[in-house]
């Protein structure tokens, strides 16, 4: 176990928790400003996936791909939010649950019906391509560099915008009083409209973005998304900077777990016992880690205060 | 509805219930046998989920993790040679339920959105647990090397005595329901639901009696579990995927939640939709997922509103 | 002197950079009647709240029938002795009017893991509860469902259940609160019959209310109390007049 492994791992590590940041924020906001559950976020991630393979596939180019990806995933989001979610504003978080599960099932059978079931194979973009050379002897791929370049790019963005736009403004406000935030006279459809389009395609960025590095299938989505939950009970639901730091911990500690603790406990025991409990041991990491989190801090790491 | 009606629809159904078979041999169609002891075994899911959440207002997106845990308690034993029913589904049982005590003493602490995340979690951490363990198939899952041995007459390789076995399960289950619904530690959970400060401050504790039927409901899925494992004789992880947990909610909430009767209604209901659904297309989930989101926003009473003088909850 | 029944000692609670109790000092002798009044915002809620136990303070002690209850849950406060209504109603509004009741009666009739004999055949549980539903003017409502009663009714409710659980202490947060004339005269008969074998702690914005029951006065503002006395103290305390009625009045 070299130094130079820890490091590579490090990044790693980095890179799925600014994946899972891009998903995270998304879903928090909505979380935390409309009360809503929306458990087809992930569905939002995997439909970036999908388009972003899909155009690049038509124009050829994955300049283009990104951009009308991206406004695709936005375009679906609103759509989404605007036919189906809106009426849930008001319902109880279980007939939320619900109807957005009645969403995941639709979605995943919507791709594969476009798609069909096989995974999809998307490839790293050539002007992407190839390794770079971060330290003496560790190289590191290029698109996994650049991931979590954009991914600190748009958590800078983001606050940038929620503590220094007027819009940023309306969204802590409503994350902590929607009503008065309605009673001023903000038009709050509106508002939820946007912030939730902002979300849909925060999460598509960080779909089409995973699609050369995980596969693309029906049901991607889902996979991330309960990652994506445990990072929001970590980090505290309505907080985006909890989402931030909730994701690179998450990351680091599931990239971290899965690949030193098989090492790790075949020093202690039998490489036998280790190559069995290793693995099973290493999923179970973030879960511990949330059950321990919460047993302190049963609001996350950073919750939005409320009134 | 009064009690005597309610007792009465109950037996009609059962009835209905145990004519099944009958009805199957008679139309040459043993698939129809098969197809309701699915959703019988289903039906003591959902009555088990409603419990917790119809009843006590918990939404748990983790049920199914139980499913598994009392599939798995059979298929495990029956590996290494012990086919006793009486063994293994007690164990299916003993195990689910100290599952639940463990997820729950974690998860009840929590509330809201918070709880129904968590539950999700942490069903979702026993499925990879699950699919990690490659002595016991892992993602492949595994066959069930025989089904499980009740002695005597009652061999569960009958069809027949299979059904009866699992009609009477689930028969007794309603019952015992019906019983503590109404006896204290129901009115406790009904009482949770319906407004838990109040609750505190007349003088109950309420978390241990959150997590007390937390424990049953997780046992009694759990003999579910073990029903089904020997239903289908193969088991997977994915009995207790996080969608499955979906779809047990989805029986309860079809079939009019807050109500014995509903699950069952809604079991059936699913299990009849999905098989009339896929005959048609193999992409049926597209329809069923916004006919799901319709009945959620327009239907909310479910199935059991519709019968009539139903749909007013137990209590 | 015997210990007061409840004696609350440097009560401090903060909402982020909202200092909701600000340091208060407050005691209850058994038997007496104090009314806890101040203008909006002046925190008397907060206060309730960390007396029953539904919120922690930040500092300070509660102290409750010679033992010191300050880190003790709502529910083992009950136990006490320490009973809360609610300002806004806090009833369960599926179950009949009787059935409140009687669960409260149940909550301390030893434990509820008991899974067979249904709850409404208990008369130890129902014959309370209906006595206790005679004694608040609830009489003939037993069976009509809780959240189907006229306000006023709904108001009485709470404090039947409140009754039920057998209390040394009630704390009552607005009383008459949305009530009608006729309604808060009858709530004021039922609390004084209350007075002879209760301690009652009142929070109340109803002037006539409060004269007609307090022993004592203590008047919050901004989360402090500036002044405890009689009623004809309070009337007459300046400090009592500008902070209800600004600084413009003359004495």
């Amino acid at each position: 176990m070299t130094g130079l492994l820890v490091v590579e791992q490090l990044l790693n590590g980095l890179q799925l928790g600014v994946m899972l940041f891009l998903v995270a924020a998304g879903l928090t906001l909505v979380f935390g400003i409309m009360n809503l559950v929306n458990l087809a976020h992930g569905s939002l991630y995997m439909v970036g996936a999908y388009f972003a393979v899909a155009f690049l596939g038509w124009t050829g180019s994955f300049a283009a791909a990104v951009v009308l990806a991206l406004l695709a995933t936005l375009a679906v989001g609103m759509l989404v939010e605007v036919v189906a979610l809106r009426t849930l504003y008001e319902r109880d978080h279980l007939d939320q649950v619900l109807a957005t599960f009645g969403l995941i099932l639709f979605f995943n059978e919507a791709v594969a019906i476009v798609w069909g079931r096989a995974a999809l194979f998307a490839s790293v973009p050539p002007a992407l391509g190839g390794f770079v050379e971060l330290l003496p002897g560790l190289r590191y791929p290029v698109y996994r560099a650049v991931i979590i370049l954009v991914g600190l790019a748009v958590a800078l963005l983001l606050y940038v915008v929620v503590s220094r736009t007027r819009l940023g403004m309306l969204i802590r406000a409503g994350a902590s009083n929607r009503t008065m935030v309605a009673a001023l006279g903000v038009n709050i459809r509106l508002l939820y409209t946007i912030v939730f389009g902002f979300g849909a395609a925060l999460a598509g960025l960080g779909g089409l973005m995973a699609g050369p590095i995980y596969t693309v299938q029906p049901g991607m989505g889902e996979e991330l998304l309960i990652e994506v939950l445990v990072v929001i009970v970590i980090g505290g639901i309505g907080s985006i900077r909890g989402a931030l730091v909730g994701a690179v911990v998450v990351g680091m500690v599931d990239t971290l777990g899965r690949a030193f603790l098989k090492p790790m406990l075949a020093t202690v025991v039998s490489p036998a016992a280790a190559d069995s409990a290793g693995p099973a041991l290493a999923s179970m990491l973030i879960y511990i880690l949330m059950a321990a989190v919460l047993y302190f801090r049963p609001q996350g790491l950073f919750p939005a205060a409320r009134s | 509805m009064t009690s005597r009606r309610r007792a009465l629809t109950m037996a009609v159904a059962l009835a209905a219930l145990a004519a099944v078979p009958l009805a199957a041999a008679a139309l040459n169609q043993p698939f129809y046998l098969d197809l309701f002891r699915r959703i019988m075994i289903f039906a003591i899911a959902a009555v088990s989920l409603d419990i917790i959440l119809g009843y006590g207002g918990m939404v748990s997106l983790g049920h199914a993790a139980y499913l598994g845990i009392g599939a798995y308690a059979v298929a495990i034993p029956a590996l290494h040679g012990l086919h006793s029913a009486w063994l293994q589904w007690p164990l299916a049982m003993a195990l689910s339920g100290l599952a639940a005590l463990v997820i729950g003493a974690v998860s009840l602490r929590t509330s809201g959105v918070y709880f129904i995340m968590i539950t999700l979690a942490f069903a979702q951490m026993l499925y990879y647990v699950g699919i990690s363990i490659e002595p016991w198939g892992g993602d492949d899952g595994m066959r069930l090397p025989g089904r499980s041995r009740l002695g005597g007459p009652l061999d569960l390789g009958d069809p027949h005595v299979f059904y009866y076995v699992v009609l009477a399960i689930l028969a007794v289950l309603l019952l015992a329901g019906e019983r503590v619904i109404h006896a204290r530690f129901g009115t406790v959970i009904r009482a949770v639901k319906s407004n838990e400060a109040r609750l505190q401050a007349i003088g109950v504790a309420s978390f241990r009696y959150k997590l007390a039927v937390f424990v049953l409901a997780g046992a009694v899925c759990g003999l579910a579990g073990a029903l089904l494992a020997n239903q289908t004789e193969y088991l997977t992880p994915s009995y207790m995927h996080w969608t499955r947990s979906g779809d047990i909610m989805v029986m309860v909430i079809l079939g009019g939640m807050g109500t014995l009767a509903g699950p069952v209604l809604g079991a059936a209901a699913f299990l009849l939709l999905e098989n009339v659904l896929s005959a048609w297309t193999v992409h049926w989930q597209a329809i069923l997922g916004p006919l799901l989101v319709l009945v959620v926003l327009y239907a909310r009473g479910g199935l059991w509103s519709l019968v009539p003088g139903g749909g007013a909850r137990d209590g | 002197m015997a210990e007061p029944l409840l004696a609350v000692r440097g009560l401090r609670k903060h909402f982020g950079g909202l200092v909701a109790t600000d340091g208060v000092d407050l005691e209850v002798a058994e038997g007496e009647t104090l009314a806890v009044i101040g203008p909006n915002g002046a925190g008397k809620t907060t206060l309730i709240g960390q007396l029953s136990g539904d919120l922690r303070p930040d500092a300070g002690t509660i102290r409750f029938a010679g033992a010191d209850v300050t880190a003790l849950p709502a529910f083992a406060r009950s136990h006490r002795g320490l009973a809360r209504s609610f300002q806004i109603t806090s009833i369960f509004r599926e179950f009949s009017t009787l059935d409140n009741v009687a669960l409260a009666v149940q909550a301390h009739a030893g434990h509820s893991f008991r899974f067979w004999r249904p709850a409404r055949a208990e008369a130890a549980l129902r014959e309370p509860a209906r006595a206790v539903l005679e004694q608040v003017g609830l009489g003939g409502r037993g069976d009509v469902a809780a959240g189907t009663l006229a306000h006023g009714e709904q108001r009485q409710l709470e404090i039947a259940m409140a009754l039920a659980t057998r209390p040394r202490l009630l704390l009552l947060d607005e009383p008459v609160a949305g009530m009608g004339l006729d309604e808060s005269v009858r709530m004021v008969q039922l609390l004084r019959a209350l007075r002879g074998g209760h301690t009652l702690v009142l929070v109340e914005h109803d002037m006539d209310v409060v004269f007609a029951l307090a022993d004592r006065i203590s008047v919050m503002v901004y989360g402090r109390v500036i002044a405890t006395g009689s009623p004809e103290a309070i009337r007459a305390n300046p400090e009592v007049r500008r902070a209800y009625l600004g600084e413009e009045v003359s004495a």
